[in-house]
């Protein structure tokens, strides 16, 4: 029994270095060589419309809402010691510094991360991937260099997106709906928010997390079972995973940048 | 040209984002086009002590703000903090005898620079004279800090009841 035991956790240990090993030299063969951009940037441009321009919906609304929501549990707190005024740097420092990128990397988890995982995951089932390899083209470079590419471009843009219109949400509860002073609101937010100090390294956190998402759900993809419930369970993998990294790297990144 | 609307749509995405990003960099960081030098003149305030004032802190005449801290350093032979200021050019007509003060917005707000303008300013000659771009000015009023204040009235308290006796 404790031997068994032993051997199995040795089995775990060795399958997740072999997957983290794999996930690496998929990446890398994907993304190091000489670049096709005549043959490879239409499927870029496709790839761009499926997981950015799809996703736009999705984290416009919720940033709306969340930027709403900031607005109005600050202002209930906030009110008690007449500090109103700060309404404006609460609702903009943590949606630029955490919420922005955190949140929006977690919808693109669940919205567009999803889909790549089980699109490449249904084309591994149904042999395309295969096929392609029979045809002399390189399925890395064809299908999943281009998808990481667009990835890693849309969820910065869509991180703009998302804290702009979030800090508009917040300005748009406690401005128009409360009655703090416009002016008030966009001095506090001006003198509080550093361009480098808040914005960049806002953003330094979305492309690191789009970068992750990415990655997750390509390999999940990528290595699923070729069989339906390998596909489903590549990509319930791919949200639990991503989602957690993002978390966690979140955690390391603002230790690192903001202490 | 064939209208494709695929393209056209990760077109305006794109430039939906980086109007995102340059509107955020304008409205919410506050930063400008304009690099500043032309539209601020730099007056330096010597402070003895300055408070929680920070760089990019609102300079106010009469509760509006005119201008900001552009920077906080230490003159090394004086030992005393010294305020750039950058003010608002249309503002360039405050006296030479203008004090600055480190005021505090409502009790626990932020601390900002308070302008009391000097109208009776004079040269030499008798010519009214004003604030000119990289002047000093010695006219300034420190921040209140508490501890100060309490050990102040702490001291006069216990002075008074020695008198008493």
């Amino acid at each position: 029994m404790p031997l068994s035991l032993i051997q199995s956790l040795g089995r775990r240990g060795v399958s997740f270095f072999t997957a983290l090993g794999r996930a690496l030299l998929m990446l890398l063969h994907s993304l190091v060589g000489k670049p096709n951009f005549r043959r490879h940037f239409p499927i870029f441009v496709e790839q761009l419309y499926a997981t950015g321009v799809q996703s736009v919906m999705i984290i416009i609304v919720s940033g709306l809402f969340i930027g709403m929501v900031l607005g109005l549990q600050g202002y209930n707190v906030l009110v008690q010691f007449k500090a109103e005024a700060s309404l404006g740097p609460l609702v903009s420092l943590s949606i630029l510094r955490e919420l922005g990128p955190v949140v929006a990397a977690l919808l693109f988890a669940g919205r567009a991360g999803s889909a790549l995982t089980a699109e490449i995951g249904l084309m591994k089932a149904t042999e395309q991937l295969s096929s392609l390899e029979m045809m002399a083209v390189d399925p890395l470079r064809r299908v999943i260099s281009p998808r990481f590419w667009a990835g890693f471009v849309s969820l910065p843009l869509l991180t703009f997106m998302f804290s702009l219109v979030g800090i508009f949400g917040g300005k748009m509860v406690g401005v128009d709906w409360l009655g703090i002073d416009e002016g008030t609101f966009w001095t506090g937010t001006q003198a509080a928010v550093e361009f480098y100090q808040d914005i960049v390294q806002g953003m330094v956190k979305s492309v690191l997390f789009a970068f992750i998402v990415c990655w997750v759900a390509l390999f999940n993809g990528y290595s699923c079972l070729p069989t339906a419930a390998g596909i489903s369970r590549a990509t319930t993998d791919t949200v639990v995973h991503s989602s957690l990294l993002v978390l966690g790297f979140d955690f390391v990144l603002t230790a690192l940048m903001f202490n | 040209m064939k209208f494709n609307w695929l393209e056209f749509t990760v077109g305006c995405f794109l430039a939906a984002g980086i109007a995102a990003a340059v509107i955020l960099a304008l409205k919410v960081a506050g930063l400008t086009m304009t690099g500043g030098s032309a539209d601020y003149y730099t007056v330096y305030g010597n402070f003895s002590n300055i408070g929680s004032l920070k760089v990019r802190s609102p300079i106010k005449l009469g509760g509006v703000v005119v201008g900001s801290v552009a920077a906080i350093r230490i003159d090394p032979r004086t030992l005393r903090p010294v305020v750039t200021m950058k003010i608002d050019r249309t503002y360039n007509e405050l006296g030479s005898d203008t004090t600055f003060s480190v005021l505090t917005s409502g009790l626990l707000g932020e601390q900002y620079l308070g302008i009391k303008p000097d109208f009776a300013s004079m040269d030499d000659d008798g010519n009214p004279s004003y604030l000119k771009d990289g002047d000093t000015t010695n006219f300034t009023e420190s921040a209140i800090v508490l501890e100060e204040l309490l050990g102040k009235f702490l001291y006069s308290l216990s002075s008074g009841k020695d008198s008493a006796q």
